[in-house]
């Protein structure tokens, strides 16, 4: 069964300057203790799809198409059900590690408060639990008593893993959760989420720009661009032979080291990401794309097969030629 | 350029024995780093985030006080007064965050032109502006000229920068970071721009990295800094393709995109300044002396209790390491 | 010009179109600028109200010498008026204890009000402004000089101080103009230094400095544009402050005795019973009138200070 599903979901923000459609049309389901990664440059609409999925998103905003967690409507829920779905169904682990955490209370208390406010348990019991979650995510026990500001930036996101696993729930959703770090601390925390996926069958959704982290961390990958899935697939057929122009290029960007061809060769792509309020007509890639066809000004291509298991949106996908 | 050392007489830039302190010298940021840069050279300066090596180029720029040691641009010592002036347009800099480091009430035009009036560029200004907005990939300029930084995209107020930065036409180009905030897609296109102007104009660039992706795509050199100090330096396909000390091997390993290495993920935070470790400094977290197989071929004391700088300047790759010197 | 352009870029696309002089990009620049404020203030109603509020206090302050002879104020010249005479035709606003017009002294209150509000508001800004702008950039002993002094005048209580200085020096108008300069500009050092302290950790200054600036190029491209606006809404809402001060000074009789102001007809109907005996007309055009140019001013500069100060503007 599906822990998580998203049907033909659409999100458009509310702003001064007129609506402006972040997600367009987006089908995604998580099966237990599948991991799936969301890649896309900023403006893409992927962190807008972390938040619609627990209706984190502004007042005001649009949602439509359906949020399915464990086969139940979120937008069809009471908000106290919605309260206690939020966490222990699923949880997200942003990027602001300082942000995220309470400046003012010590990192402990706010793993307990978040134990005890969706459980039965004794206060004793939570602090306990604190403890076996510190460890869980390599942090003494101890650290509990300290501030967020005592703690260094990878030890402040280990934090909030630990508090996001704190109610056991089935979906992680990881926005950029490694995108502040040093190299080293983001080799740490993205090793401790494949081990903490792998020991409790989590699910995970992992959203982030660099594509080359999601081929290690996740099975399968979906490269968005303009608000929609543009290609998915096995996460290392779509790094190693992409299929949407697109994805060639978020492959390339960033070079294999070693690799000849890239050597003295920076791969970019012309032009700037997308202004999501004001899309090109046809394909909203055409206009840096390195392949468009003439019909590519006017043809806007759905995502369509392209290999086993793989789908890709480009009218050169499944044509004779590429 | 990238087989040896660059020869004596074409150095742009000449680093001895910096040392730049903060906190009244209970920091050394920048601990006794020598290393010269030639005329077209592009030398990539990586490690992680406290290393030193943001600090280093800014001390190059002047915008950070030397301790110890000297730096002399194109064979003059940097010192005050109208001298720096001169040799600050010798020198330009860019940053890891475009947006910042424009003014928000200048335009396009006066973000550019700031450096050709600081130093009396002569010429028609607006002619040299526009020609430094083409160079940069901003065609036609006159689109760009009355626009500020708020309506132009990352990777376009880049762009901005480096004009402004290549208008004064400096021997050596300093970059922070210059891809770290731009989006996947628009990384590449600055870093193309970037070696354009070493192959168009001989300048030469230290770009201050922690993604040695931007290494294997740019740079000549490369030099490994850990806790303020060079620990390898060497042609870039030697030192990324063979790493001799333990911390590059680690760097290295932990990068997604290099197949068939096994992850040597270090343990412990990112170093700390204010703390640097007695003997090898990157000791208390080498995997060589972690697993005892520093003390077993016998010069496990040294790495605790012998502080050591790199080998004396015989080969292009060098390496600060006691299993390495044994 | 083409021996400047080194070989690579000798192919390049053509450069376009090109400005006549940077001075007409720059110029451009601020006249875009200027309209953009003033299209803000258009659109702030009551922005617009407080505008129009202060032009008619201030054609009508312009106007008095027109409006009013100034020999009505004197006592000599009123000794047939009658007393507590209520409003009527002859006399729009009633007459005081004395018999001189309300009227009148309302008319010729408001440009003493006026004027020292203004005055006294430029004072404090001035002082401000220089402390502020040399403590936040020299910073050093300096800052720490100037910011003890600034504390000094921060902590001693604003209207004992005031009062003391009007008492010992002589008293006039320019010495009330004093007491509220001096003793009310550390507020507008603090802010301006904050200001200048935010401005030069911007990447930006790091960027002017690495291009090679100086000293005096940073603080005249890149720290005084952006605390200007910040000072000219702070001058805006310190005219307010200056008037009721004023108003305060001269209501507790430390004004100057030979020129009327509003605070003065104030302090006049108070000290001749005008409120106990209901002569509303004696204090009311008065404080009336401080209530509207205060409220219009406060209006007219909280919409300026968000559109001008970068921290109130949403971008």
């Amino acid at each position: 069964m599906s822990v998580l599903e998203l049907h033909d979901l659409h999100v458009t923000y509310r702003t001064d300057g007129g609506s402006v459609p972040a997600v367009r049309g987006v089908n995604l389901s998580l099966d237990t203790g599948d991991t799936v990664g969301l890649a896309g440059e900023s403006g893409c609409g992927k962190s807008t799809i972390a938040g619609a999925v627990l209706r984190l998103l502004p007042k005001g905003t649009e949602v439509s198409g359906k949020v399915l967690l464990d086969g139940e409507d979120v937008y069809a829920m009471k908000p106290g059900r919605l309260r206690a779905v939020r966490w222990t169904s699923a949880a997200i682990v942003f990027q602001g590690a300082l942000h995220s955490l309470n400046p003012v209370r010590r990192v402990g208390l706010q793993i307990e408060e978040a134990i005890l406010l969706h459980s039965q348990q004794s206060a004793r019991s939570a602090r306990i639990r604190v403890g076996e979650l510190l460890e869980k995510v390599g942090l003494p026990a101890g650290q509990a008593e300290r501030y967020p500001h005592q703690l260094s930036g990878g030890q402040r996101q280990r934090v909030l893993i630990a508090l996001a696993l704190a109610c056991e729930p089935k979906l992680l959703i990881a926005d950029e959760p490694t995108t502040a770090l040093d190299v080293m601390v983001q080799a740490q925390v993205l090793r401790l989420l494949e081990e903490l996926q792998r020991e409790h069958g989590l699910s995970l959704l992992f959203i982030t720009h660099d594509l080359s982290v999601l081929t290690h961390t996740c099975e399968r990958l979906a490269v968005m661009y303009a608000g929609r899935i543009v290609e998915e697939g096995p996460s290392t057929q779509v790094f190693a032979d992409p299929q949407h122009p697109y994805s060639r290029a978020l492959a390339a960007a960033f070079p294999t080291i070693g690799d000849p061809a890239s050597r003295m060769n920076p791969q970019g792509l012309a032009g700037d990401p997308p202004d999501p309020s004001a899309l090109p007509a046809g394909c909203p890639f055409h206009l840096r794309c390195a392949v468009a066809a003439p019909e590519c000004s006017s043809l806007d291509v759905a995502l369509r097969p392209a290999g086993a298991g793989r789908s890709a949106a480009c009218v050169h996908v499944g044509a004779t030629d590429v | 350029m990238s087989e040896a050392s660059p020869a004596a007489a074409d150095v742009v830039v000449s680093l001895t024995n910096v040392q730049v302190q903060f906190g009244g010298g209970s920091v050394r940021a920048v601990d006794t780093v020598s290393l010269d840069v030639g005329r077209g050279e592009v030398v990539a300066l990586v490690g992680e985030s406290g290393c030193g090596k943001t600090t280093l180029i800014r001390a190059i720029i002047g915008l950070e006080p030397l301790a110890h040691g000297s730096i002399a641009v194109e064979g003059s010592t940097v010192g005050g007064g109208r001298r720096l002036r001169a040799l600050r347009r010798r020198v330009q800099m860019i940053f890891q965050d475009p947006s910042g480091a424009l003014n928000p009430r200048h335009s396009i035009y006066e973000a550019v032109a700031e450096g050709l009036r600081i130093h009396k560029v002569k010429g028609h200004e607006p002619t040299l502006v526009a020609e430094a907005l083409a160079a940069a990939g901003l065609r036609p300029p006159d689109r760009y000229l009355r626009r500020f930084p708020h309506e132009l995209s990352g990777g376009q107020r880049q762009r901005v920068i480096i004009a402004a930065a290549m208008a004064l036409q400096p021997a050596l180009l300093l970059a922070d970071e210059p891809v770290a905030s731009l989006d996947a897609s628009i990384r590449g296109e600055i870093l193309a721009l970037m070696r354009s102007f070493v192959d168009s104009r001989g300048v030469s660039i230290i770009a201050v990295t922690h993604d040695l992706g931007l290494a294997w795509n740019i740079a000549d050199r490369v030099a490994v800094m850990y806790l303020g100090r060079i620990v390898e330096v060497g042609p870039t396909e030697e030192v990324l393709r063979s790493p001799k000390h333990p911390y590059t091997q680690a760097l290295l390993s932990v990068v997604p995109e290099i197949e068939g290495m096994a992850q040597q993920i270090l343990v412990g935070e990112t170093p700390d300044p204010s703390r640097i470790p007695s003997g090898c400094r990157f000791h208390p977290r080498c995997p060589v002396v972690a697993s005892g197989e520093a003390d077993r071929l016998g010069f496990g004391d040294r790495c605790r209790g012998v502080d050591l700088e790199l080998e004396p300047e015989v080969a292009a790759h060098r390496v600060a390491c006691h299993a390495v010197a044994r | 010009m083409s021996e400047r352009i080194p070989e690579a870029e000798a192919t390049s696309p053509v450069i376009g179109s090109v400005p006549r002089s940077g001075r007409a990009v720059a110029w451009d620049r601020r006249r875009a600028s200027a309209a953009g404020v003033w299209r803000g203030l258009r659109n702030d109603r009551l922005a617009m109200v407080g505008l129009v509020v202060l032009v008619l206090f201030a054609l009508l302050a312009f106007a008095a010498p027109w409006l009013s002879d100034e020999s009505s104020l004197s006592a000599a010249n009123t000794g047939d008026n009658p007393i507590w005479a209520p409003p009527s035709w002859e006399f729009l606003f009633g007459t005081d204890h004395l018999g001189h017009s309300v009227a009148a002294q309302f008319l010729w209150g408001s440009r003493i009000s006026l004027f020292v509000g203004l005055m006294a508001t430029l004072l404090q800004i001035g002082i401000g402004s220089l402390i502020g702008l040399t403590a936040g950039f020299f910073g050093g002993w300096v800052d720490s000089v100037l910011m003890r002094l600034t504390d000094w005048f921060l902590v001693v209580p604003f209207l004992p101080l005031a009062i003391v200085l009007a008492a010992v020096l002589e008293r006039g108008l320019w010495t009330i103009i004093l007491v509220i300069g001096i003793t009310s500009w550390p507020s507008t050092a603090r802010l301006l230094r904050a200001q200048v302290l935010t401005v030069r950790q911007r990447l930006y200054v790091d960027r002017a400095r690495s291009l090679g600036a100086g000293r005096l190029h940073l603080m005249r491209r890149h720290i005084l544009p952006n605390v200007t606006p910040l000072i000219l809404a702070s001058t805006t809402l310190a005219v307010p402050i200056s008037i009721l001060t004023e108003t305060t000074l001269s209501f507790l009789g430390l004004g100057d005795p030979t020129s009327t102001s509003w605070g003065g007809m104030l302090n006049s109907a108070k000290d001749n019973s005008a409120i106990s005996g209901g002569r509303w007309w004696a204090y009311m055009p008065p404080g009336l009138g401080i209530v509207f140019v205060v409220l219009a001013v406060t209006l007219f500069g909280r919409a300026l200070e968000e559109i001008l100060d970068p921290r109130l503007r949403q971008r």
